[in-house]
């Protein structure tokens, strides 16, 4: 059996590569899986008995605010190791998740807005539910502005991960609001704990296209995380010579 | 089921449509994006940068 070092990635001169690989094969899988799902969530699923085919924005609005929480927590957890360790690569992967996170949250507001106002009459309200994921929208800005607004780079990543470890108590709001509070937001149809209470194809439309998110969302931020290192890293011998060599 | 009663959604076309094409349309968007800023990266690491 090979050994792989995998601290040999945690340095961007050897991660720079492999992000790389890593981004076609799941931006690949990622194009697959939504062509997919949405064959199954157009056309193969029946319509809902009580919402008729208004219910069909569920294949995007629920992997979408899946992956608005997650990916803050992904990025949380990176924000962390980068003041544990001081390691800069982990601030870099949070930095490229943020556009990322926030893109996935505005969806699910919009998505959320255009099925609300068949569903329940009204675009919009200001229930538990809504508010903290709007609030979540902004803890996106807020991290992404901070971290902008500072020169100097290690700066910056340890003044917005401070910002993004406090904005992760929200995380639990977003997610238990619909049990905490009465709100006009419905509670979780798939639950790890109870069976879900969707037929079999709704879900399986649902989880293929959570699947292709998930991908989609490494993808596009091993991508965003080379640029970052090419800007980062502009000074280090190696940036220059890869940029010249390999593509 | 035929093209147009497809694209009606029931009568919920706009609401459907809409989701669907705003969520494609921010995906196109950063997909975009992000390829735009890898490029201009890499052209200002082999440019020269700000020292070289």
């Amino acid at each position: 059996m090979t050994s792989i070092n995998w601290f040999r990635y945690a340095s961007p001169v050897s991660f720079f590569p492999l992000a790389r690989r890593l981004a076609v094969g799941f931006g690949a899988a990622a194009a697959m899986l939504a062509a997919i799902g949405l064959w199954l969530g157009l056309f193969v699923a029946p319509a809902d008995a009580q919402q008729g085919e208004a219910y069909r924005i569920i294949f995007i609005h629920v992997p979408a605010a899946w992956m608005s929480m997650f990916v803050y927590a992904v990025m949380a957890a990176w924000c962390a190791i980068s003041l544990a360790f001081n390691a800069r690569l982990a601030a870099m992967m949070a930095q490229a998740l943020a556009p990322t996170g926030a893109l996935f949250t505005a969806i699910a507001l919009w998505t959320g807005a255009l099925w609300g106002r068949p569903a329940w009459g009204t675009y919009w309200a200001w229930d538990a539910r809504m508010t903290s994921e709007l609030v979540l929208l902004f803890l996106y800005f807020g991290y992404i502005a901070l971290h902008h607004a500072i020169d100097e780079p290690r700066r910056a990543d340890r003044a917005s991960a401070v910002l993004a470890l406090v904005g992760v108590v929200n995380l639990p709001i977003i997610y238990f609001s619909v049990m905490w509070w009465n709100t006009l937001h419905q509670g979780a149809s798939v639950s790890l704990t109870a069976a879900p209470r969707m037929a079999a194809i709704m879900l399986t439309a649902m989880l293929v296209m959570s699947l292709a998110a998930w991908f989609y969302a490494i993808a596009v931020t091993l991508t965003r995380v080379r640029a970052i290192i090419l800007e980062r890293e502009r000074r280090a011998a190696w940036v220059a010579d890869l940029a010249g060599a390999a593509r | 089921m035929n093209v147009p009663e497809f694209f009606a959604m029931g009568g919920y076309g706009f609401y459907v449509w809409g989701a669907y094409g705003a969520t494609a349309l921010l995906l196109v968007v950063e997909v975009a994006a992000v390829r735009a800023r890898l490029r201009a990266a890499r052209r200002a690491t082999r440019g020269g940068g700000d020292e070289r």
